[in-house]
């Protein structure tokens, strides 16, 4: 049980995919400029995590190892474009923003990497488990990252209005910079130093030590 | 990791499997939502046309208010006469205009909306009416280039053929918050009333000039409010409407409907 808790539950805050794993930046940076994207975006590749994840887990004895990257992309692929097309005819207007992301879901390095390090060494129903969890890990930066850039940037949340701006008549001047996709590098960089400061375990040995810059802080 | 699974018939074996399973997974999934993805597409696209037309689709049937209120034709833009197309149904003006025999590659001169080549033939879409000119509003659909993409949507006329009705934008991809304001309904609700034509004249004035219209000067209703921050994409805007209701454009067809018929 504690392993089912481990491995569902550990990705959001403890072993964050983008957080710890650094994985699935790119994605993160160009899907949350608002709320209802980053949402639809999450559960896609939540969905699309477990999905592979449990696929490949089935057939990992099979799989033989000098083309294992290569089946895990022919079923993650597969998966990515059945998604891409349930969300073009039941959300249409969703897959018109999301437009080429969907479909990059297959280069996002969480899929691959949950694959290649979890599926292929655990029993299916574990694996699905697995990623579930780094979804929501996933998801759940992304939620973060899209909240801040659709308040500030735009005065709204899921479209509705919550600040007024003054282009329409209201007192809130919206910041053009979190429309923009980089804005997330710096939004994304705070949520990972907010984490590891709860998180101290998370926090890397420095690689190198700083030198002293001045005289008076080496004395 | 035994010896056999890794053998090479092994591995074609399961590398054979996996491919064939994984494509008729997939091109099941596209044969069986093609109908209902289709359906999307035209959906959207008559939202698109009733929203420049000025008419509510709020909580409506989109589809059947379209049916009754719209009519499509189609026109052949070099002789400006209505013309009919072998597939009325799924004639598609981006794919025809990229053919040598049914599309027209622009000149330098010419492409003053940065879209290199343009069909032929462009649908076009009347609100039926029963005016002696058969229509209330007309539709054209128009595109050109902004700043980072070629930004598609439709201008409605009233039936003077030189009072705007609307103008929106079905898609584009200008930066959020700055060009991507010609989605903005207070943007959009500046354009009705304007005229795009000076009186007499065939060659289109409406443009969009930097900072705000005063409602005083004389040419106020040929023009509109630049996008604060937007300059270029503005400039797409000004550029694709002086292509589309030029010469190149609408503006034969335009005008011999006013003389009475096309």
């Amino acid at each position: 049980m504690s392993q089912v808790k481990d491995v569902l539950i550990g990705p959001i805050f403890n072993n964050n995919p983008i957080g710890l794993q650094i994985l699935g930046i790119c994605s993160a940076l160009a899907v949350t400029s608002n709320l209802g994207t980053a949402c639809v975006m999450a559960l896609a590749v939540t969905v699309v995590t477990a999905f592979s994840n449990m696929f490949i887990s089935i057939i990992r004895n099979q799989i033989p190892g000098s083309i294992r990257i290569i089946c895990q992309m022919a079923i993650i692929a597969s998966l990515v474009i059945v998604v891409d097309q349930i969300l073009k005819a039941y959300a249409y207007e969703i897959s018109k923003q999301l437009s080429v992301f969907v479909g990059l879901i297959i280069t996002n390095c969480i899929v691959m990497g949950r694959a290649e390090a979890f599926a292929m060494k655990n029993p299916p129903g574990i694996s699905f488990l697995d990623g579930i969890g780094n979804g929501l890990g996933y998801g759940v930066v992304l939620l973060f990252v899209g909240f801040i850039r659709e308040l500030f940037g735009a005065g709204k949340l899921f479209g509705v209005e919550v600040l007024p701006l003054i282009t329409d008549g209201g007192w809130y001047q919206a910041n053009g910079l979190l429309l923009l996709p980089p804005s997330a590098f710096f939004i994304i960089g705070m949520f990972i130093w907010l984490i590891r400061t709860f998180k101290k375990d998370q926090v890397e040995a420095p690689e190198f030590e700083l030198a002293k810059n001045s005289q008076k802080e080496a004395a | 990791m035994s010896a056999s699974k890794d053998s090479i018939g092994r591995t074609l074996t399961v590398a054979v499997l996996l491919c064939v399973v994984c494509s008729v997974v997939v091109s099941a999934a596209a044969v069986l939502l093609k109908p209902k993805q289709i359906a999307n597409k035209n959906l959207d696209r008559q939202t698109n046309i009733l929203a420049a037309a000025g008419i509510a689709t709020d909580g409506k049937d989109v589809q059947a208010l379209f049916d009754e209120l719209i009519e499509k034709r189609f026109v052949d833009l070099r002789t400006g006469k209505y013309t009919t197309v072998a597939d009325p149904a799924r004639y598609d003006a981006s794919k025809a205009a990229k053919e040598a025999d049914t599309g027209i590659k622009l000149s330098r001169e010419d492409d003053i909306a940065s879209i290199k080549v343009q069909a032929k033939v462009m649908p076009v879409y009347l609100v039926k009416s029963d005016a002696p000119q058969g229509f209330d509003k007309m539709i054209l659909p128009v595109h050109g280039y902004g700043l980072w993409s070629t930004l598609y949507g439709f201008l409605a006329l009233e039936s003077d053929l030189n009072t705007v009705v609307g103008l929106g934008f079905y898609s584009h991809a200008e930066t959020p918050g700055l060009g991507g304001e010609v989605d903005n309904p207070n943007w959009k609700a500046l354009w009705p009333g304007k005229q795009v034509y000076h009186e007499g004249s065939m060659e289109p004035s409406l443009s969009l000039i930097k900072g705000s219209v005063d409602n005083a000067s004389a040419n106020a209703k040929y023009q509109v409010d630049g996008l604060s921050g937007a300059t270029l994409t503005s400039r797409g805007v000004t550029n694709l409407v002086h292509f589309w209701m030029g010469e190149n454009g609408y503006a034969p067809f335009l005008s011999n409907l006013k003389a009475g018929g096309a």
